[in-house]
């Protein structure tokens, strides 16, 4: 594939994207979400209080122009917390994905692409780690190791490799059945460096696809887990966590669960919104006018 | 039906692979990984004495393969271990709170899979409306949407606000007073009805909606979706087109010849569900103090009760296990094809 297509595919694709309503909505409300956690200190307006720090004589505020989501049960600014757990969010979603393809991807190409004896082993053992629920496994996991933020990523990552090993694998078969693949075979390059060099970089499109979706799903499951206690651990800002501590006080002062539970909800959507409009906008079968090619 | 017996044969020997690495990793997890695995059977704040004897017991002072020996041979007879609250067998107290979880899991598939086939075919029918828009951001909105929040808000919204439904619980303590629940299967809407309590059937009714309603909203999204992208496929095909042109009545094809086709995405869909329910409910049911297992692990979770953990992990996992073996093979007996894969 030359650079020239590449670069024509790419602006079709981006044209699309544009057209597309609700994957520019949701590319809006992800883009807005990363400036937000990148800009955390200087755009809360009480970063201290985000950071944790309690004001004991402003306990259970309503929303006001102050506190615009109100206060939490420390007197802290819901607001500001909801801002700084953004950053744990996006890094949790970022971080359990990126592990999960470094892993899954290899694996899944090499499989797919020397078959015999090597795919017959590593198939089975992804079809072993498939076959528990992942939440229950990554419970288990986060349990033996100790709760807290980074074994809750930890384990979330180690569940979710075994998805990319399929969905590799299943790339490189067809792949591997290509003129150019076969063509390098032919004047001897070797095996690892076609999956590296010629799989690797044509498997990427359905990768990328799931990997927007999963960017939400991990993002809920850390939440998730947080919520139970074996996540994030207090004072930290972290939605599923606030939510946790906030439910109690649901009937009362509504505002403390409800934000944080809301921002997870948003992130989420946005992310699966936009891998499913990229999905159907990446696929040929899908894909709609104006994607002549 | 010979290729139907190999491949139901096939599959439980796979299912039995599974289960076997499934328990050797649970062992790994809870003897080898920890640095120190009494610590965690006891609990950090045990005696030297209680170490000591769960160091016994547990068969710690042995070689690994011994203890490997023995907890495979434990598992096998049904012993999950003791947990560390009540001292209760683990599979004991498992048994006392899955119908609980049973209740809302299937109520809840039942609900996605009657709303997820009726938006899915609705949505491929009017593919490209506004109709299909809408349906594809519900679907969407329903597997972003986290499940504990969203119980929360339904709290608020129905009981809070509204005042029709009750906060929690799954009896209202009234009734569970004067019109006790006779237990029979363990769900509470099935056995006031067979006991004739009716009272008590419209209260636990009254309760079970709002949990397995949210529990549903995951799975509605799930099934939604392949069952639209099937329908849209399938009415592409050529005999779709050849009974159009025919003149056969558009809601005969759809519904008779198209939908039969989508059955299949479905049950698949609804494998996926089950195994999120299992777990999804643990979230629901904590918000919902639903008397399940959700509510029993993090409980366990939170009082550090590793052998409850466990067991449940692995509970939960050869129950997953089987579901998906049952499923797989009702797929295979529907549909030919995958047999022959």
């Amino acid at each position: 594939m030359s650079r020239l297509t590449l670069s024509k595919e790419t602006k079709i694709t981006l044209e699309l994207i544009r057209r597309d309503k609700l994957a520019m909505l949701s590319l809006l409300i992800i883009t807005f979400f990363v400036v937000v956690s990148i800009t955390a200190p200087f755009i809360a307006p009480y970063p201290s209080q985000g950071e944790g720090l309690p004001v004991p004589e402003k306990r259970f505020l309503p929303p006001s122009f102050e506190n615009p989501f109100g206060t939490d049960y420390l007197g802290r600014d819901v607001l500001s917390r909801v801002i700084f757990g953004a950053r744990i969010s996006l890094f949790v979603g970022i971080f359990v994905v990126c592990v999960a393809i470094m892993i899954g991807v290899p694996l899944g190409l090499i499989a797919g692409y020397f078959g015999g004896k090597v795919d017959e082993i590593l198939m089975r053992i992804t079809d072993v780690f498939l076959s528990f629920p992942s939440l229950l496994f990554a419970i288990a996991l986060v349990a033996t190791l100790g709760p807290g933020l980074f074994n809750a990523m930890i384990s979330l990552s180690i569940t979710w490799w075994p998805w990319y090993a399929r969905l590799a694998r299943a790339q490189a078969v067809t792949i591997k059945e290509q003129p150019y693949v076969l063509a390098s075979q032919v004047i001897g390059v070797k095996g690892l460096t076609i999956v590296f060099r010629h799989l690797l970089p044509n498997a990427l499109t359905p990768i990328i696809v799931q990997g927007t979706m999963d960017m939400s799903s991990a993002i809920l499951a850390e939440a998730g887990l947080s919520f139970i206690g074996l996540g994030a651990q207090a004072p930290s800002p972290e939605w599923g966590l606030m939510v946790s501590t906030g439910r109690i006080y649901l009937l009362n002062y509504w505002w403390f669960p409800v934000f944080p539970g809301l921002a997870i909800f948003l992130v989420a959507i946005a992310f699966n919104l936009f891998g499913d409009s990229l999905r159907d906008i990446l696929d040929p079968k899908t894909r709609k006018a104006g994607g002549q090619m | 039906m010979a290729s139907f017996k190999t491949y139901f044969l096939k599959r439980i020997i796979l299912a039995l692979v599974v289960l076997y690495f499934v328990i050797t990793i649970t062992f790994v997890l809870s003897h080898v990984v920890p640095s120190d695995p009494a610590e965690l059977y006891v609990g950090p704040k045990a005696t030297a004495e209680q170490r000591e004897k769960a160091i016994k017991e547990l068969g710690l002072d042995q070689p690994l393969y011994i203890q490997y020996i023995r907890y495979f041979k434990n598992l096998v007879n049904g012993d999950l271990g003791k947990s560390l609250r009540a001292h209760t067998p683990v599979l004991h107290d498992i048994l006392t709170y899955l119908p609980a979880t049973l209740e809302i899991v299937i109520l809840a598939n039942i609900l996605a899979l009657i709303i997820g086939v009726a938006f899915g075919s609705y949505s491929a029918l009017k593919k490209d409306m506004f109709a299909d828009h809408l349906i594809r951001v519900i679907s969407v909105g329903g597997v972003s949407i986290p499940s504990f929040w969203f119980a929360l808000i339904t709290q608020l919204v129905f009981f809070g606000i509204l005042g029709i439904f009750p906060l929690d619980g799954r009896l209202s303590s009234d009734v569970q007073l004067f019109n006790p629940v006779h237990t029979v299967t363990g769900f509470f809407t099935i056995d006031s009805l067979i006991t004739g309590n009716i009272v008590a059937f419209v209260d636990s009714v009254r309760h079970i909606i709002l949990p397995a309603f949210v529990l549903a909203t995951y799975p509605i999204g799930l099934v939604t979706r392949m069952v639209r992208s099937m329908m849209v496929e399938v009415l592409n095909e050529n005999y779709i087109r050849f009974a159009k042109a025919n003149g056969f009545r558009d809601n005969l094809i759809y519904y008779k010849y198209a939908l039969k086709n989508a059955i299949t995405p479905a049950l698949m869909a609804l494998g996926l569900s089950f195994a999120y329910s299992i777990t999804g409910a643990f979230l629901v049911e904590v918000i919902f103090s639903w008397p399940g297992l959700g509510t029993y692990t993090v409980n366990a979770i939170l009082e550090n009760d590793y052998p409850a953990i466990l067991g449940v992990t692995i509970f939960g996992t050869i129950f997953y296990v089987f579901i998906n073996l049952f499923l797989d093979t009702l797929q295979a007996y529907l549909d030919p094809r995958v047999r022959l894969q």
